[in-house]
């Protein structure tokens, strides 16, 4: 907010914009919770069973996976980094925790899935920082190579649970909102605490920013970013052992090009490729935005090559928006 | 490079036909559609772009060209097979060379975009040319020429066609300007929208070809069929050495990089091991191979 009313200022000199012109630039800056609110509306409008306290509790609880992913993906992101292997290590998560709870008991196969998703979290960062590549590269190694770990481990085939009250761990509601659904809000709750009230999160953009001058200001930038990779790799965890007690199976194909719908995601919300800028809330509008339209064109009984082709087009709409209202000014 | 030829002389002591002339060529071969595609994506690269979109693009034009197949006649498919492809790429090319977008998020959308498209035209089900056995078309991936099969003469043909524009024409010096410093090379003259616009045009006549070569191979056309491809492809230029930074990178490099993840997975095959144990060696080569070239650049192994 602050960049834009200085870059309103007349000459150096700062000057509050009318309030039109404030109430246009906030919305502007918060276009992805128009955006939502525009499809609620028009998909209310279109279908009567759209607005219903189930559908929307449904909703909520098919947006949680992504979401997940979305947050962690959304603090990489403001490191100016990315990571592509978040669907796979989702994956890998989901298999182990089907694979071992007969061999080591339930939570134990929990516990180690949700280490196995730090440790892919710790090799990627930890790659990053040693070697100086680009998280692209690196992540999309791991993204191929970690799916060939899951395939190893399953051996092509599903995982069954053999206990199926393991997928009753997560029917828990409060009022309408899923248990899966208050994880994915309450990450998403403490992760915008931690970017906006903690050293970590103002490091956060910082090192985004300019990661020369974040060292030169005495951040740690490495290990900073090897933390963010490690938040990330685990919070792709987590969403895969949620999905395993929801599906109560474990495919080795699970969460393929999820990575890309987490990205999609972000982007939507306005957080920048380049680094420096985003905010996880706005990132839970734009998984909650991706959520609504999918839900809500399917319940029109669309078939789902409009789904896939109304996404493309938003995504290059959102990128056009950023530009025309000039916050995408691209380094 | 020096790992891979000790991998090659490890897989050939325990896997013999691993580098007898049979083999090397069914390998060339195979990578040949992957090969095609990532000398198109290799311009983009230099750029200093990226091209996600070729995977779903592969598939919708297979789809388009057996479809057409059965329509029109190889000939005309062939024909809006290539054209199709121009225009995804034109269209790719309008955004991120004029309109400025990110090249990673608008590729990633027409990613998507496309996989809607391909539904809409195939409806769901998987086409086949109804008379493959007959069709002249069946040479581009099942025929021979002079003892080596078709695909290999189109890639490397194609190779050689985009190595000489690269290097020895105006247009590869404002590829290699453009990546390598957008801001001078547009003040020395280059037109910059012009030259990144042309690369994904590249790029789609590329995943064109392939689709071509693809479709007389499979002789048919599932809706998945391309999946993927575009980070295969991208791994492999990758490997090659060509920096996703922009500015370097020869189609030779792309060329050894494909075949390189190619005979990986060749030689692991033949070892016995099941087919997806190749992606965790391709992870480990990729990672190995970056981290080498780079320390070489830099004189010292840790960043």
């Amino acid at each position: 907010m602050s960049k834009t009313i200085s870059s309103a200022g007349f000459q150096g000199v700062s000057v509050q914009p009318k309030p039109l012109r404030r109430t246009f630039m906030l919305l502007a800056e918060q276009h992805i919770w128009v955006f939502l609110g525009l499809s609620l509306l028009l998909f209310s409008l279109a279908s009567p069973y759209f607005l219903t306290l189930n559908n929307m509790s449904n909703l909520l609880t098919q947006a949680a996976f992504i979401g997940l992913l979305a947050i962690g993906m959304t603090l990489v992101m403001i490191n100016g980094e990315i990571d592509l292997s978040v669907g796979a290590t989702l994956a890998l998560a989901c298999a182990l925790a089907v694979g071992l709870q007969s061999s080591i008991g339930v939570w134990p196969a929990i516990f180690v899935a949700l280490c196995s998703g730090a440790v892919m979290g710790l090799i990627n960062g930890t790659l990053l920082a040693l070697s100086g590549m680009h998280s692209f590269i690196i992540t999309l190694g791991a993204l191929i190579g970690i799916r060939g770990i899951v395939f190893i481990y399953t051996g092509e085939s599903a995982l069954m649970v053999e206990d199926f009250s393991y997928t009753e761990i997560v029917e828990v509601y409060l009022g309408p909102v899923s248990l899966t659904a208050l994880i994915f809000l309450g990450f998403a709750a403490f992760f915008q605490w931690m970017l906006t009230c903690t050293k970590h999160g103002r490091e956060a953009f910082a090192v985004g920013d300019n990661a020369k001058s974040a060292h030169e200001a005495g951040i740690r930038v490495k290990r900073h970013k090897v933390i963010n990779f490690v938040l990330c790799g685990t919070l792709a965890a987590i969403a895969g052992v949620l999905l395993s007690m929801r599906l109560g199976t474990a495919e080795p194909n699970a969460g393929k090009i999820w990575e890309l719908w987490a990205i999609i995601a972000v982007v939507l919300g306005g957080t920048r490729l380049q680094g420096g800028w985003g905010s996880v809330w706005k990132t839970v509008g734009g998984v909650l935005t991706l959520a609504v339209l999918r839900n809500g064109l399917s319940l029109l009984n669309t078939p789902n090559y409009i789904e896939l082709m109304v996404m493309g087009a938003v995504l290059v709409l959102a990128l056009v928006i950023d530009k025309v209202l000039g916050f995408g000014h691209s380094k | 490079m020096l790992a891979f030829a000790v991998f090659l002389l490890v897989t050939s002591l325990y896997a013999p036909t691993f580098l007898s002339p049979g083999n090397i060529l069914d390998v060339i071969r195979q990578v040949s559609i992957t090969g095609l595609i990532a000398i198109g994506v290799t311009f983009v690269v230099i750029t200093g772009r990226l091209d996600l979109s070729v995977g779903s693009m592969l598939t919708l034009l297979t789809v388009i060209m057996v479809d057409q197949h059965n329509q029109v006649g190889p000939a005309m498919a062939m024909a809006i097979t290539l054209l199709v492809g121009a225009l995804i790429g034109a269209v790719n090319g309008f955004l991120v060379g004029y309109m400025k977008l990110n090249a990673l998020i608008v590729t990633l959308a027409m990613l998507s975009f496309l996989q809607g498209v391909t539904l809409f035209y195939s409806g769901g089900s998987n086409v086949n040319v109804a008379d493959a056995q007959t069709t002249w078309f069946r040479f581009f991936g099942r025929g021979e020429l002079l003892g080596i099969p078709a695909p290999v003469w189109i890639f490397v043909g194609t190779a050689f066609i985009a190595s000489f524009f690269l290097l020895k024409t105006n247009f590869g010096r404002g590829i290699y300007a453009v990546g390598g410093n957008e801001t001078t090379s547009r003040f020395s003259g280059v037109q910059t929208q012009k030259v990144v616009f042309s690369a994904y045009v590249l790029s789609g006549l590329a995943t064109a070809l392939a689709a071509i070569i693809m479709g007389s191979r499979v002789m048919g056309a599932q809706n998945t069929i391309g999946q993927g491809y575009e980070l295969t492809v991208l791994a492999g230029i990758i490997l090659g050495g060509t920096s996703l930074m922009g500015g370097s990178g020869t189609i030779w490099r792309t060329v050894l990089g494909i075949s390189m993840l190619g005979f990986v997975q060749n030689g692991l095959l033949l070892l016995g091991y099941p087919y997806y144990v190749q992606w965790l060696v391709t992870w480990m080569v990729i990672i190995l191979a970056v981290w080498v070239d780079l320390a070489a650049k830099r004189g010292k192994v840790f960043a």
